[in-house]
């Protein structure tokens, strides 16, 4: 049976999530189905760490490239590219059929939209964050563990935390959460990963420490406490149940 | 001994870069909060809202537990507890 992970963003975690995704797939022996879905282009700034992409690749959409180079390296794999950006309009069909979806988009609102329609349709997340030298990753199992909006009420209003263009990203780092992504995910689509439920796990670049922290359910939260069905909200985009 | 407080690295340029803080008298999260603000003006408005409560895109965790499923602001604190501010982060 082909199962269909959904790569949020392929920029420096979802290029090294998908690579190592495909290769985990092959090894593991599972059929896989990827879509990539992201509607920006290739700036020269991202190819030190968007390691998909070479100097060619500038201003041709990311999906396409990185399908491109994803068939060639890993043809046993199923490649999607959705040249569209994840919101209350697209987020239905993007996710129709999904088993896994992996975030590692640059967006907070992005992020909390995805983590409500994944848990009102029961979908398993796999959250990346890099910023800094920081790195973050949490499992999102619907109806087993904890959410994003357990561990943060919300987004923060613009401006208020620092972004990638300010803070920059440590490239390194980015290949650590994301490789840390797709072993997470293979874990989801091999059905191994109870315990994984509600696991927050931070890195330090500039230590080289993780830890790893459970974040226990909320019974008040608006997307996956005890009322929370079919619950929209707006800082997110309100995007429903699919 | 002194409660521990683990910065997180967008909260560094605050705290002169220090990665960790110790505290002699904090009791609570709250007085550790304030305690910080005092020593490193700018932090409280990164952690706290206008009215005083934790920013719903930051936590803080005491040891491993999620202060939010505590009693907040309000969790006690004690010898060799450890105090970890975890903010909300999106780059990707």
């Amino acid at each position: 049976m082909t199962q269909t992970a959904v790569i949020l963003g392929v920029g420096g975690l979802g290029c090294p999530a998908a690579l190592f995704l495909c290769e985990e797939a092959r090894v593991a022996g599972f059929s896989l189905r990827l879509l990539l879905v992201d509607d920006d282009r290739v700036e020269r700034s991202n190819l030190s760490r968007q390691i998909l992409y070479r100097e060619d690749d500038v201003g041709r959409l990311k999906v396409v490239a990185a399908g491109r180079r994803l068939s060639k390296s890993a043809p046993w794999v199923e490649i999607v590219p959705r040249p569209v950006r994840f919101e209350a309009s697209t987020s239905a069909q993007l996710l129709r059929g999904a088993d896994v979806v992996l975030d590692g988009t640059d967006s907070f609102e992005t992020r909390f939209a995805a983590n409500d329609a994944c848990c009102n349709s029961g979908i398993p997340l796999v959250h990346g964050a890099v910023l800094g030298w920081r790195g973050q990753l949490l499992a999102v199992l619907p109806r087993v563990g904890s959410c994003l909006r357990c561990l943060f009420e919300g987004p923060p209003p613009p401006g208020s935390l620092p972004s990638c263009a300010e803070a920059g990203v440590l490239t390194p780092l980015c290949g650590v959460v994301g490789a840390a992504m797709a072993a997470l995910a293979s874990r989801i689509l091999r059905g191994d990963v109870a315990e994984a439920a509600g696991r927050l796990h931070t890195w330090e670049g500039a230590s080289g420490r993780q830890r790893a922290i459970t974040v226990p359910r909320d019974p008040g939260c608006p997307t996956c406490g005890a009322s929370a069905r079919a619950v929209r909200h707006p800082s997110s985009g309100g995007i429903p149940c699919p | 001994m002194p409660v521990t407080v683990k910065i997180p690295a967008p909260l560094r340029p605050l705290t002169q870069g220090q990665a960790e803080v110790s505290l002699e008298n904090a009791p609570t999260v709250k007085a550790a909060v304030e305690e910080l603000s005092r020593r490193y003006p700018g932090l409280r408005e990164r952690l706290l809202d206008d009215k005083g409560a934790l920013r719903r895109y930051v936590n803080i965790f005491r040891n491993d537990e999620d202060i939010r499923h505590g009693k907040m602001l309000d969790t006690s604190l004690g010898a060799e507890d450890k105090l970890t501010i975890v903010p909300a982060i999106a780059g990707g």
